[in-house]
């Protein structure tokens, strides 16, 4: 017998184990075809069977050869827990158990001397949200009517751009009475209080990015829903850029300007104005780290639309050429303003973090007016690629930061002049009309979503470990992939269907927390409806204690 | 809930007319106080309309604290008024000891001065009294303007009527507009301050209803000007909307309306001025409104207007003959003031209508 190896790697190492059931299989051959990871395989076992066939007992043995499934022991092609061979399976054959005693995180670095990369959210076992000790607890009874969800009506929309305090609004009044313009003021696009969250058309299968795309496009045309959608870093296709549609998505630009040669080519052949520009200088799920594109993802559609090739594409951690929050202003926001003429807003999107107020301070007080919008991106967000020690230990709560930066306005006398967008883990029990709304509550003008949306279309991964595979380009429901055989696997009609219908069950149960707070419009800092049953919670939002 | 009312008349009015206006109503509000704004004033005051009147709940230190601040100002009393009470037995007012109305001629030094700085000083001069008498309660002091007097007091008003002798009327005390309302602010705490009609460099509101935005109008409002605080009511936020939109922007009235009820987006969207109403959804949110409410105004040029929440959730309505035009709650109130008007001429404004009066007594209807 060939001596036991105690570094072998064997499947008790692992995350996931597979539960193989040989008597229930077949042998049909679809949980090895279905597995994106190669994380289980076809093999023979050798079997020895003692049987009797006289009167009285005369054990003999047999052996015999018996094809079966068995797991992969490596920590290239390891079970991630995805379930797609259980989906799979006719006979309830297989699937994969969690496995606790996972020595993984350690052999994983030993082996490959390198940090661990995946994508998903924070895997660390978190307690109860701050958003879940927070409930609406101002309810209009006697003196001030609720209003009826159903009946009544709601303005339900947000802005996105810049906007200027009263007194410096360019209006005089004419003989007649009334207020005129007598010049232009900052572009502001009232839009749905949801953002579809930026998520490249590299990160996302091109089905997908479609799906998202026709999504927000049908809750705009037909639903009369004015959701916007943000490219992510790495441009659009350009038959999006010179279509009518345009007018729904936000283009975003990052430090590794990816997609924007494309954009900027075909800006003399748009028919309309983008919904905005947005500049990510952070990302709340692995804040202080650029993006990361794995070259296995790099599929040629991708380097045509960002004008590379087939390479890992790293975005840099910043901004090169940008040395201060006032060059900042200066350089990107003035030429991206002007890059539209003044008629597009752009908004900057930054990872929560203990300085984001200054940040914010900076911003706000700027001379120009041209800042549209801060996005603040907490650590419980999503990411397509990231080392796990940034997506684990790094980052900032987005709640209290939130507040933080809404009260800062406030002090100044400076709220709603540049709009609050809040991110990072909202709708992470899957309730993001309960999330977003008391983040209005907390002073945001609206919130975005991304992680949520892959959820939507199918999307097998957990906050558990299970899957968080999306930097491998092996995702085995065809969302973050780039592989022909695993993107079919993803209907985007089916995909667009369930996103339009969550904003429309959204949109109803926004009006129902409307309705009993007695507002008709957004309740943008009505921090006074929320109560909290958590003390210390209560203290630092400045909401009321309740017990 | 409260009932509020408001009568603007050619002729000077006596304050009775406004305790008959409240007091069929008082089924609907709880008489804990009675408070009345009056401006264009009639009898005693009449020939000071150009100098201004200090309205002022004392204690004898109270009367020494105001006076002193006033006179190293360089203010000069022209004229004193004490109204004459009548403390029966069993009559339920928690009256403050003394009750001043002086008329002050401006310091030498800024007679010469332009308008708004004289409003500038009359305005930091109130700042100036109230805080100085809050200390140990020593007293309000509610309005300090030309033309305006403001009574303020706790308990019933038809006993706080016979204290001051508002009962019977005289031609001592007459105003042509006249705001007043019968409730505490019995939402809080009970303070003087908290009762409207509230009062703000010749602009007066007085509300029925609640704010459900108090909070978001208040942490604005606290950064707009040094005359916003208080803040004990949620209906002062009206007023201070109002004197920012009228006066702080210089606006015409009828975007007050366009500020605190803004019209729906898509309502918006069809209009040939949207980019004006757009620019004020945006910049002004924080002042907006919601919740069941309606406001009654006077400014500074004794327009009385009325409008009420988007959604019409507090009634209002308008009654008139050809010499006064009457605001109330409930049209009871109104049956008794002009019994014989026509009252096929009465008005019910609509969700997104302001109604405002000018001097002439013309009855403006303005759509939103």
């Amino acid at each position: 017998m060939e001596t036991m190896k105690v570094q072998n790697i064997t499947p008790n190492d692992l995350y996931w184990k597979i539960r193989y059931n040989a008597s229930r299989c077949t042998l049909c051959g679809s949980c090895v075809a279905a597995c994106s990871f190669r994380a289980i395989e076809p093999k023979v076992e050798r079997r020895r069977m003692v049987f009797s066939e006289g009167e009285l007992p005369e054990p003999k043995q047999r052996f015999s050869a018996v094809p079966v499934i068995k797991q992969v022991n490596s920590i290239k092609n390891y079970c991630r827990g995805c379930g797609i061979c259980e989906k799979v399976c006719p006979n309830d054959a297989i699937g994969p158990v969690r496995n606790p005693d996972t020595r993984h995180p350690i052999i994983t670095r030993c082996l490959a001397g390198d940090s661990i990369k995946r994508g998903g959210r924070k895997n660390l076992g978190s307690t109860t949200r701050t958003l879940d000790k927070i409930r609406i607890g101002r309810i209009s009874q006697m003196t001030d009517p609720s209003l009826d969800a159903q009946r009544h009506t709601f303005d339900l929309l947000a802005p996105f751009g810049r906007i200027l305090p009263p007194a410096k609004l360019p209006m005089g009044v004419t003989p007649e009475g009334l207020l005129q313009m007598q010049k232009e003021a900052p572009p502001v696009g009232w839009i749905y209080p949801v953002i579809i969250g930026d998520m490249s058309i590299g990160a996302l299968s091109w089905r997908m990015w479609e799906a998202v795309a026709m999504a927000t496009a049908y809750l705009n045309e037909e639903c009369g829903i004015p959701v916007r959608m943000c490219s992510g870093e790495g441009g659009m296709p350009v038959r999006l850029l010179k279509s009518r549609y345009l007018k729904y998505m936000i283009l975003q630009i990052a430090s590794g300007h990816f997609g924007w040669n494309r954009i900027i080519k075909a800006m003399p052949h748009m028919t309309e104005d983008p919904a905005g520009v947005l500049i990510k200088i952070g990302q709340g799920a692995k804040p202080g780290g650029g993006g990361l594109l794995m070259a296995q993802k790099v599929a040629e559609h991708i380097q045509a639309i960002r004008g590379v090739p087939k390479a890992d594409l790293l975005s840099p951690p910043n901004h090169q050429g940008l040395y201060s929050i006032e060059e900042s202003v200066q350089k990107m926001f003035l030429s991206f303003n002007a890059a539209f003429k003044f008629r597009v807003p752009v908004a900057i999107k930054v990872a929560a973090s203990a300085t984001s107020v200054s940040v914010f301070n900076n911003l706000v007080r700027d001379p120009y007016n041209i800042v549209g919008g801060f996005f603040l991106d907490g650590i419980d967000g999503g990411t397509g690629a990231a080392h796990e020690v940034s997506l684990d230990h790094t980052g900032h709560p987005i709640v209290s930061k939130l507040r933080d930066c809404y009260l800062a306005a406030v002090n100044q006398g400076r709220q709603g002049q540049i709009p609050l967008w809040a991110a990072g883990g909202l709708g992470k029990t899957g309730d993001l009309a309960a999330d977003a709304f008391k983040m209005i509550c907390l002073g945001a003008n609206g919130v975005f979503t991304g992680k949520l949306i892959l959820q939507m279309a199918g999307c097998v991964g957990n906050d558990q470990g299970r899957c968080n595979a999306c930097n491998t380009g092996l995702c085995p429901v065809g969302i973050t992939t780039q592989e022909p055989a695993l993107v079919h696997r993803l209907d985007p009609e089916r995909v667009a269907q369930n996103i339009v219908n969550y904003f429309l069950a959204m949109d109803q149960e926004f009006k129902k927390l409307m309705a009993p707070i007695g507002n008709s419009s957004l309740p943008v800092g009505r921090s006074d409806a929320l109560v909290s049953v958590d003390k210390p919670v209560a203290d630092k939002l400045q909401i009321q204690f309740v017990c | 809930m409260c009932r509020i009312g408001a009568i603007k008349s050619l002729d000077y009015t006596h304050p009775s007319q406004a305790l008959l206006l409240m007091q069929s109503q008082q089924k609907g509000h709880d008489n804990s106080g009675f408070a009345m704004v009056m401006h264009d004033l009639g009898g005693i005051f009449e020939s000071y309309k150009h100098l201004p009147t200090l309205s002022l709940a004392c204690t004898d230190e109270g009367v020494k604290v105001a006076e002193d601040i006033l006179h190293a100002a360089g203010f000069n009393r022209v004229m004193q008024w004490v109204p004459e009470t009548n403390p029966l037995p069993g009559l339920d007012i928690n009256a403050m000891p003394n009750y001043l109305f002086q008329t002050y001629d401006y310091p030498k030094h800024v007679r010469h001065l332009g308008q708004k700085e004289k409003e500038d000083l009359l305005l930091n001069m109130r700042l100036k009294l109230r805080k100085a008498l809050e200390r140990d309660e020593m007293g309000f002091a509610y309005s300090f303007w030309p033309d305006v007097v403001t009574l303020k007091e706790i308990g019933d008003p038809k006993d706080i009527g016979t204290y001051f002798n508002l009962w019977e009327p005289d031609s001592k005390f007459t105003a042509k507009v006249i705001t007043a309302q019968c409730r505490q602010n019995t939402n809080y705490d009970i303070v003087r301050y908290a009762a409207h009609p509230f009062h703000l460099q010749g602009y007066t509101t007085l509300a029925n209803g609640e704010n459900t935005f108090y909070l978001k109008n208040v942490e604005l409002q606290r950064e707009l000007h040094r005359g916003y605080i208080g803040f004990e009511s949620d209906s002062q936020c009206f007023l201070y909307t109002l004197h920012y939109v009228h006066r702080e922007l210089g606006w015409p009235l009828s975007y007050f309306k366009h500020v605190i009820t803004p019209l729906p987006f898509e309502d918006i969207e069809r209009r040939d001025d949207k980019e004006q109403l757009l620019a004020i959804r945006q910049s002004l949110a924080h002042l907006e409104i919601n919740g069941p409410n309606t406001i009654i105004g006077v400014l500074p040029d004794n327009t009385m207007f009325t409008c009420c929440d988007a959604k019409k959730l507090r009634p209002v309505v308008i009654g008139r003959n050809e010499r006064m035009v009457v605001f109330s709650s409930e049209v009871c109130g109104i049956n008794e003031v002009l019994p014989d008007r026509d009252w096929e001429t009465d008005i019910y404004p609509h969700e997104r209508e302001v109604v405002a009066v000018t001097n002439d007594l013309e009855v403006q209807r303005w759509r939103q």
